[in-house]
């Protein structure tokens, strides 16, 4: 029998053990980052959106450094690609796809999607955003400009869309409930 | 290597290594021989292209590069070729952009 035709949770069982065997991790260090992973879901990058929406501080720091303003919120940032934040704004509306392989900023939106990694997506973005952005029913307003953003290096990349309309006076909460997974990407905008 | 600002015109290498061997690229096929405007340096990281193949890998500067769309697409965009449904009302609007993440090596002034 080779290496890969070992059951896969006797191989992780015997990397594991490895990994703490060369002090490399530690089970209590494994189980900690699992429960890491697990915790990051659309809702936290919903979170420092409707933060941006309500404290113009905020929004600045977030914009100029994401990674502080993920950890200003207790996501937990550390080991993880540093984190870039695209505004939409009136004229201006972003999409972001990773076109070499599936780049997406997992600690403050979870698992991709599985479209955001299918072949399709990837090539449209780039060749066709404005037919791939139809196709969500978004409607940008006449005369936006669309930018593609390919995330192909040591970036991860989340859109900071526009508030809606008809959300004045909202609390942050009743805000971070409107945003969705996909207008964190691009592919659509949010509506109260 | 240049050290290139924010605002500097560039243009993209037309170069082509994984025709020559084993090779890791993060400068996307559709960019190559394309310019660009530099938007802004975004820091130094350890070259995956030499990281891959776990080389030794000296950090590298990595820039946010602005290129127009239309011109990336030298064929015409899906709704000139009336065969191809996937674009057929849609368009590149002059002004729509790409940003990708370049690192130094791949790019010259233009």
């Amino acid at each position: 029998m080779t290496l890969l035709e070992t059951e896969s949770d006797r191989l992780l069982a015997a990397v594991r053990r490895l990994l703490e065997a060369k002090g490399i991790a530690s089970t209590a260090e494994i189980a900690e980052r699992i429960e890491v992973t697990d915790r990051a879901s659309p809702g936290q990058g919903a979170r420092m959106v409707a933060r941006a929406w309500t404290d113009p501080d905020y929004r600045a720091l977030l914009l100029e450094d994401g990674s502080k303003a993920a950890e200003m919120l207790g996501i937990p940032m550390r080991g993880m690609p540093p984190l870039g934040v695209l505004e939409n704004a009136p004229g201006l509306h972003h999409l972001i796809v990773c076109t070499l392989c599936s780049c997406y900023p997992r600690a403050v939106l979870g698992y991709p999607p599985y479209w955001y990694k299918s072949a399709g997506y990837r090539a449209r973005a780039v060749r066709d955003p404005r037919g791939l952005i139809a196709e969500w029913g978004t409607v940008l307003p006449e005369g936006t400009k669309v930018t593609v953003l390919d995330s192909t290096a040591d970036y991860r990349w989340m859109v900071l869309p526009a508030r809606p309309a008809g959300t004045e006076g909202w609390s942050e909460a009743q805000l971070a409930a409107l945003v969705r997974q996909g207008d964190m990407i691009g592919v659509t905008v949010p509506a109260a | 290597m240049a050290v290139f600002a924010p605002g500097a015109r560039v243009r993209v290498r037309d170069d082509w290594p994984e025709t020559r061997g084993p090779a890791h690229i993060r400068t996307p096929h559709y960019v190559r021989g394309a310019q660009g405007i530099v938007v802004r340096p975004l820091g130094a990281f350890r070259n995956p292209e030499d990281l891959a193949f776990a080389r030794p890998a000296a950090p590298r500067a990595l820039y946010h590069v602005r290129f127009e769309q239309a011109p990336i697409w030298r064929d015409g965009h899906p709704r000139d070729n009336p065969g191809d449904d996937a674009g057929a009302n849609t368009q590149n609007d002059p002004g729509d952009t790409l940003l990708v993440e370049i690192f130094e090596q791949w790019l010259e002034p233009a």
